[in-house]
Parts: structure tokens; C-alpha cells; sequence
């Protein structure tokens, strides 16, 4: 079943219509939890402006084919919780009808900045890509809900052509019906692997093997948070029958150690079974042939519009650092909230409760008239702490493998961008002590290229950090690339866009 | 003679580099890991095309040559050491008749500066009808971390040592000399001379060894384009502030540098505010630079941005580094407050520190010749701050 075409949320051929009407909130992210906080402060009162890089709302979790495409794109069977995205969309869209909500999508917001009583958000509009039209928007709160991205572990032919992110994987199923690939190793640690592995199984790709380098039993270490959230199993067994159906082998304790090309592309994929640290076991290895290979060891939370802002971080226990918020998902920055994965990843059910929660605390804050009663509060809170701690439990049984760079040799590429080996990074390391991503970037420019360590700064830090140190991302002040000429003309915008 | 140098930056290596290689005993001290502070978050500026002739211009044009001494001992490969000249470009004729008359005078002081008519032989993407400019082919650029680390490791194969640590407070004998450094965990490093290189943090550090000086934080962004074939040879910036530097300084605050680097990303900087340690990004900043540099080449127009860093310049009310041996402390010698040309000035500065210590010159570096960099200029005869 395809989704229902909806004209009110298309942005047009001539890019968004907004007013230059005063607005209570900006949220940027039109993800399950910006989705989710705009239409909970709309309904509240409040004048939301919802800004996405994205063609269509719904983020990377319920990301859409372009609007004009979703007709000739089925996807339904894709996702999940798809009746809580008709219904947010569809609050959604009533308000932006009554010009409540101003929906930018295709919009790229490259910094944020305090200023006076609140914010300004910096974005270009590229509804009519290359063409960048810088848009400068200010309201007194702002909501940042930019999710994750997958967290990457160098391994030697990880730069082959081929071997993609398996989130990436996903997105191209979702977003554009592709199916990339016919026979697919996946491989990585948590529950993520088993949706996309059943996707592409179910859409005709041969997945010859998912390898979770995590034990099968390492979820029975944590009961309680599994048993509190029947929903978590259900879905996992939904998965699981798929795979079953499909014959798609699942193997755990194994992770993928190598990839080997042919012919410039990848062709063989080298697993390994592994010791309790993570070390391959030695005569375990396997080759599978493969012409696509998926790796995800979990995600890391975007931060890159909150960390120049000043928030405070927190470890999320993942081995990634996430913004500190209160209860109500106020960050350490008065005006500042956020939610969703950049409070730690924790999936789509935790980023909606979170983002209704965040929404509260703006209206709250704002002395907006419309709070919803007291009780659909405290169930939001109390879903929050259920799916935090099942996320919680789920890092716990997914943890990184701690001797995964035995598998590098000092040949591997670490920083694809620029090019920088695991031996110039252990020599940087070693030679001139460097303890941390952002020395080593000095040192040997790894983190220096188009991704601006993106890739490749998770698996620096664990080259050269103490074991128990959780990732701080670096800080990004430019959000993503954006033309100077645009920035030019970013200057000469004074007001509001119009 | 024991030698603790506070601060691992440029400017704390290159005073390590020079007093190791005069045979003192050298330790440096520096609370995070060599070249984090100031000296990352520059564009690596070699630079006697800005300098007006002064005390300042003297101590770079000693600089400049032990750059030279520099990068052969450590590779200019390796530290990314690019003698490729400084082009000033005017963007009016008026400004054109006071580049070429400052630049008359920095000739007189021994700078070599050559008049250039087309601007596009030199740079052939530059925007067309500027006037023309000056070529000040001395200038030069370097990796700075690459070379603080360079430096540091150079002195230390001479000896040196590093020390993880904080200066809390100095240890002084009877006669009021310095005899040691303690640390904030405790330690009493001991040392017939401490050197303030603490860069930005060079006030704190002075307060703490019992001899403030005034140095402040200066806020500066550089941007950093996605990587390009080579386009722009020089480093190439605007003359419009020449006109402004005689009557005050503030027409510095928004003129930009433009120029490539090995790795092909093209840097633009760099933008002065006096706003304390605010680390808040500053979009306004960050438009009026990318303005700026398209101006002076129109082709970046279509170049993405891909990063910006920003970083605490540290200057003296007078602008002017305070290098040599602070009289109400004897063994402290200062070394800080290089404002925006701490990597150009840093060899010139680790020779005269060294030159302080030993009480004679070294390595073309004659104490006598640079007294207005003292920080005598601050204090009265009585040592009292003025």
C-alpha cells in the first residue's frame, strides 16, 4: 500500500511559502521526534516552524520516497509504526493549513547561534538543487531532533565499492524502492541488522549471512527492561520469522574481518568467529562470496547543531557521548531542547515519547495555554523510561567488540576522505601521544575531509583512547558543506525570509 | 642551567627547541598534548607582508630566516613548510597609493617587496580590474601542529623533556630567584628559569608565577573550503586595512587571507572580536569572511565551505609580544601574547628566549637588539604595573 498522496505537505515547485509572522519555535528534524514535538506544540498553541533536509517528513526511520514518486514507490511494507506517522502527519498537516506550521523540507541548516532572548537557525533551501537559497530564521526556542548515524568500524576492504553502511542500505530501500545487491553479507552488532536484513530478504536479495559479533545469550543478562517491552519482542520475532522464511543464517559471535575486491568491486567477504574480547579466532575464518556487504555497529547521535551551542554531554553508555537533558528534555541551554538519538540512541517509539515530552516543556516554558492533561504526561514520561531502559540494555548486550583493531592491518584506510591509515594513526598515538580524534586530526589529518570525521572519528577515538572513554564528537561549527556564495549572500539577508 | 617552559605550543616548542639545542636542561610543561591550544586553530602564518617596521617586523625577519633553519632540521615536507609568497592586492587606486607607500617603508626595514601591475599573472582566478598589489615573496606558511610537534620532538632527541601538568604557583629561594615550578598535583618541578609560553593563557600563567601580564583573548574564525585542484598560489589578501593601520586597529577585524594548502582545501581568515573566551559561533563572522574572500576571487562562489574552527588569539594592550625576563621575578622570562603571528614569530622567539637565558646572543637572536618587546614597557622603574 502506498501512502495517500497529501498536497498540503508537498513544498512545491516554488519552494515553501512562509510568512514572515513571529515564531514561538523552530525544530529542526522532521524525524520521529521532531514529527512528533511540532505537532504536540501546535496542538499546544504555538507557531512551529519544522525545518528537514529531507524531501518528505518522516526522517531516516520513516523515510519516504520523494512526494511525487511515492505512488509508483510502494514502501508500506517497509516500515513500521506507520499508523503513528499517518497520524502525526496528519496533525501536521491541519496546522500548516490554518499557517500555524511552516514545513521547510529540502532545507540544509548549517549552524545554529543564541542571539538576544533566543535563536537563530541557519539554513539553505535546496528545493532547486544547485541552487542554494540561504533562509535565516529566528524564534525564541528551538528544538534540535537530528537523530543518528551509523556508527562504522574500519576493517581491510572496508573502501571497497560495495561495501555500504547498512543503514545506508535501508535508506536506499526506503527512500528509493532500491534493493542493492544480490547476495549481501551484513554485518555489525545490534538489533538494527535484523530489520534490514529482513527488508532486503523480503524484497529478493540473497542476505548469505548477518554476523552480530555479539553472544545470543547477552540479552538474557538484562530481563527486566526486555519483559517491560513486549512490543520490542514482538517485533523481533516478526523479523525473525521473515529471516526464517528466507533461510537467512544468523551468526552470532561473528564479525566480518576483511573484504576482498575484484574487478573494482567488492567479492569476498572474510568472517571470523570471535574470542569473548573480540579477537578473531584463529582458523574460524570463512570467505563468502558477496557483491554487497552492509556494516553497522550501532549508531552515533548527531550532535552537530548542539555541541557549538554549549549543552552539556552525557555518557549514553553506547560508548558515544549524548546531549544531558532533564526530564523534560531541556538541555543545559535555557531555550535549547532536544530529543530523540541525540539523547542517546533509543529508536522511533522513544524519539515520538520524547519529542511529545520535549514539546511539553516548551509550552510549559513559553506559558503557552494549551498543556495536555497531566496523565498523557506522565504516561509519556513513564514510555520514556521503559524504551531508555531497554535501549540501555540493548547497548549493554551489543558493546563494540574491544580488540576489533587486531583486524586492521596498518595498511587500513581509517580516514577514507583523506586517505590516513591505522598505522598513521597508531604511529601519531605512539610517536606523539596523541590521546584523543581531534590531536590525531592535527597530526595526520584523518577527520580533515569532506565527512569531517564523521566516518572515520568513532573508530579514531577508539584507536587511541583509554577503553572506557565514550566518543565526543568533534565540533563541527558548519553543520554540513554549504557554497560560499550562498554564505555571501547569507550576510545580506537582515530579516526573516520571506 | 634547568629550564621549565610552560606551554606546548608553537611558541613553547620552538623556546624548548633553541634552549635545548644551547645545551640547557629543558623541560615543558603543558596541561593537554603538544600544539592544542592557539597554535591549532591558526592558518600557519609566516608572515612579514603585514608587519609594520618596528620592534615586531625585527624580531620576524629574524624569524623568518631561522624558519628556513627550521624546516631543514625538520623536513619542510613534514611540516608542510611552504615558502610561497604573500601577494596584498588593492581594490581602489587610493588604496593602491598607501599599499605601495607602506610597503616603501617596509622595504627601508629590509623587506623585499615587489610591486605587481597585473594581479592575474600572479593569480589568474583573482577578480578582475584590482588595480594592483604587492608580492612579498618571503612570506611563507606551515602546518602548525606539524611543526610544534616537530619542534618539540627535535628537542627532545637534544635532551628535552615533556611533562602532562599544570603550573600552579613558582618556588623561589631566599633571594627572591626562582628555584622551581610547582605543579597543580603537587610536584615542585625544579628550574633555574622558568619561560611563560602559555600563549593565550599567558596572563593566567604570569599571575599564578607571580608576575602578571595583561594578555587577552582575541576571537578568530577561519574557514576551510572542500579540497580543489591548485588555484590560488599566493597568500593573498586585501589591502584596504593598510589605509586603517596607521589610525587604529580595528579596520583589521574583518580583512581576510585567502590561500591554498597541500592538502587543496583553500583556508580563509581570519576575523578579529574582542569578546573574552566566548566559544558561541558567530554566523555574521563567518557570511562577512565568505563575502570577502569572493570578492577577491569570484570562483569561490560555487566552492563549498566544509569547516570552521576558531581559536583565542593572544595580544598585549599594545600588540606587541612580550618576550624577555620579567625583573620582579628573577628567572621568569615571559614569551606570549604573539596576537595572530605566534607561528611566524615562534623561531625568532624561541632564539631570543634562549639568548636571555644564557645572557648572550644565539643563533642571530642579540637581546640588546629586541628591548621593546620587554616587559619593562608595562612595569615602572619600581616594578610596579603602570
Amino acid at each position: 500500500m502506498s501512502e495517500p498522496r497529501d498536497p498540503v505537505m508537498a513544498s512545491g515547485p516554488h519552494g515553501p511559502v512562509t510568512t514572515s509572522e513571529p515564531r514561538d519555535l523552530v525544530v529542526v528534524g522532521a524525524g520521529p521526534a521532531g514529527m512528533a514535538a511540532a505537532a504536540t506544540a501546535l496542538d499546544g498553541g504555538l507557531r512551529v516552524v519544522l525545518v528537514d533536509s529531507g524531501a518528505a517528513p518522516g526522517g531516516q526511520f520513516w523515510r519516504h520516497p520523494p512526494l511525487h514518486a511515492q505512488g509508483t514507490l510502494p514502501t508500506a511494507g517497509l516500515h513500521h509504526g506507520l499508523r503513528t506517522y499517518r497520524a502525526l502527519r496528519a496533525t501536521l498537516s491541519a496546522h500548516r493549513r490554518t499557517g500555524r506550521l511552516t514545513l521547510l523540507l529540502n532545507h540544509h541548516v548549517w549552524t545554529t547561534a543564541r542571539e538576544d532572548d533566543g535563536f537563530t537557525v541557519h539554513a539553505v533551501d535546496r528545493t532547486r538543487a544547485p541552487e542554494e537559497r540561504p533562509v535565516v530564521l529566528r524564534a525564541p526556542a528551538l528544538l534540535v531532533a537530528t537523530g543518528a548515524y551509523d556508527r562504522q568500524l574500519p576493517f581491510p576492504g572496508w573502501d571497497l565499492p560495495g561495501v555500504l553502511t547498512a543503514g545506508g542500505l535501508q535508506s536506499l530501500l526506503k527512500g528509493g524502492g532500491v534493493v542493492t545487491g544480490r547476495r549481501v553479507v551484513l554485518g555489525g552488532t545490534g538489533p538494527f541488522l535484523l530489520p534490514v536484513a529482513a527488508a532486503l530478504a523480503a524484497r529478493g536479495a540473497e542476505v548469505v549471512a548477518v554476523c552480530e559479533a555479539a553472544a545470543p545469550s547477552a540479552w538474557l543478562r538484562h530481563p527486566v527492561p526486555l519483559l517491560r517491552n513486549p512490543a520490542k519482542w514482538a517485533e523481533a520475532a516478526r523479523y525473525g520469522g521473515t529471516l526464517a522464511r528466507h533461510r537467512v543464517p544468523v551468526r552470532t559471535r561473528t564479525a566480518i574481518v576483511g573484504a576482498e575486491g575484484e574487478q573494482g568491486r567488492v567479492a569476498v567477504v572474510r568472517t571470523a568467529s570471535l574470542d569473548v574480547d573480540g579477537s578473531p579466532l584463529p582458523g574460524t575464518e570463512r570467505r563468502i562470496e558477496a557483491d554487497t556487504v552492509g556494516v553497522g555497529w550501532g549508531f552515533v547521535p548527531q550532535l552537530d547543531l548542539l555541541l557549538p551551542l554549549g549543552c552539556d554531554l552525557a555518557d549514553a553508555g553506547d560508548g558515544t557521548m549524548a546531549t544531558a537533558v532533564d526530564d523534560g528534555q531541556r538541555t543545559t541551554v535555557p531555550g535549547l531542547y532536544t530529543a530523540g538519538e541525540t539523547c542517546g540512541v533509543g529508536g522511533a517509539a522513544l524519539a515520538v515519547s520524547e519529542g511529545r515530552v520535549a514539546a511539553v516543556s516548551v509550552l510549559t516554558d513559553l506559558s503557552a495555554p494549551g498543556l495536555p492533561n497531566a496523565r498523557r504526561l506522565a504516561a509519556e514520561r513513564a514510555a520514556v523510561a521503559r524504551h531508555r531502559a531497554f535501549a540501555r540494555a540493548m547497548a549493554q548486550a551489543h558493546p563494540l567488540p574491544p580488540a576489533w583493531p587486531a583486524w586492521l592491518t596498518d595498511d587500513t584506510p581509517v580516514c577514507r576522505c583523506e586517505e590516513v591509515t591505522a598505522g598513521a594513526v597508531r604511529s601519531a598515538h605512539a610517536d606523539d601521544a596523541a590521546s584523543d580524534h581531534r590531536q590525531v586530526k592535527q597530526l595526520t589529518r584523518a577527520g580533515m575531509g569532506w565527512c569531517q570525521g564523521r566516518m572515520c572519528g568513532p573508530a579514531v577515538h577508539c584507536l587511541v583512547s583509554a577503553r572506557d572513554q565514550p566518543y565526543v564528537p568533534a565540533e563541527r561549527l558548519i553543520a554540513t558543506p554549504v557554497t560560499l556564495g550562498a554564505l555571501a549572500d547569507s550576510g545580506e539577508t537582515t530579516s526573516d525570509h520571506t | 642551567m634547568k629550564v621549565v617552559v610552560v606551554g606546548a605550543g608553537i611558541v613553547g616548542a620552538a623556546c624548548a627547541f633553541h634552549a635545548a639545542a644551547a645545551g640547557l636542561d629543558v623541560t615543558v610543561l603543558d596541561r593537554g598534548p603538544v600544539g592544542a591550544g592557539t597554535t591549532s586553530r591558526g592558518e600557519g602564518n609566516i608572515l612579514l607582508s603585514d608587519k609594520e617596521p618596528g620592534p615586531e617586523l625585527e624580531l620576524a625577519r629574524l624569524s623568518r630566516d631561522l624558519w628556513d633553519e627550521a624546516g631543514e632540521e625538520l623536513g619542510a615536507e613534514a611540516v608542510e613548510f611552504e615558502a610561497k609568497g604573500g601577494l596584498v592586492v588593492a581594490s581602489t587606486p587610493d588604496a593602491l597609493t598607501a599599499l605601495h607607500a607602506f610597503a616603501a617603508r617596509q622595504a627601508a626595514a629590509g623587506v623585499r617587496t615587489e610591486p605587481v601591475e597585473r594581479v592575474r599573472d600572479l593569480e589568474p582566478h583573482a577578480a578582475p580590474g584590482l588595480p594592483g598589489g604587492v608580492h612579498y615573496p618571503q612570506d611563507a606558511q606551515v602546518q602548525p601542529v606539524l611543526a610544534a610537534a616537530g619542534l618539540l620532538r627535535a628537542a627532545v632527541r637534544r635532551g628535552a623533556r615533556t611533562r602532562t601538568g599544570e603550573a600552579a604557583a613558582a618556588v623561589t629561594g631566599a633571594d627572591g630567584r626562582i628555584t622551581g615550578v610547582r605543579t597543580a598535583d603537587g610536584t615542585v618541578l625544579p628550574a633555574d628559569a622558568v619561560v611563560n609560553a602559555a600563549g593565550t593563557w599567558g596572563g593566567e600563567v604570569g599571575r599564578r608565577l607571580g608576575v602578571p601580564v595583561e594578555i587577552l583573548p582575541r576571537r578568530g574564525f577561519v574557514l576551510v573550503t572542500e579540497p580543489l585542484p591548485p588555484m590560488i598560489r599566493h597568500k593573498v589578501y586585501s589591502a584596504d586595512y593598510v589605509a586603517n593601520v596607521a589610525s587604529s586597529d580595528e579596520g583589521l577585524e574583518t580583512s581576510c587571507v585567502v590561500e591554498g594548502t597541500r592538502a587543496g582545501t583553500i583556508l580563509i581568515g581570519a576575523s578579529r572580536e574582542r569578546v573574552g573566551f566566548d566559544t558561541a559561533m558567530n554566523p555574521a563572522v563567518v557570511t562577512a569572511l565568505a563575502a570577502q574572500a569572493c570578492r577577491l576571487f569570484p570562483f569561490l562562489r560555487g566552492v563549498h565551505l566544509i569547516r570552521a574552527y576558531r581559536g583565542f588569539r593572544p595580544y598585549c594592550p599594545d600588540h606587541l609580544p612580550v618576550i624577555g625576563p620579567d625583573p620582579r621575578v628573577p628567572g621568569v622570562v615571559h614569551a606570549c601574547g604573539h596576537e595572530g603571528a605566534g607561528i611566524g614569530l615562534a623561531p625568532g622567539t624561541g632564539a631570543l628566549v634562549t639568548a636571555h637565558l644564557l645572557g648572550r646572543p644565539w643563533r642571530g637572536a642579540d637581546p640588546a637588539a629586541h628591548t621593546g618587546l620587554l616587559p619593562d614597557r608595562f612595569l615602572t622603574p619600581g616594578g610596579v604595573p603602570k
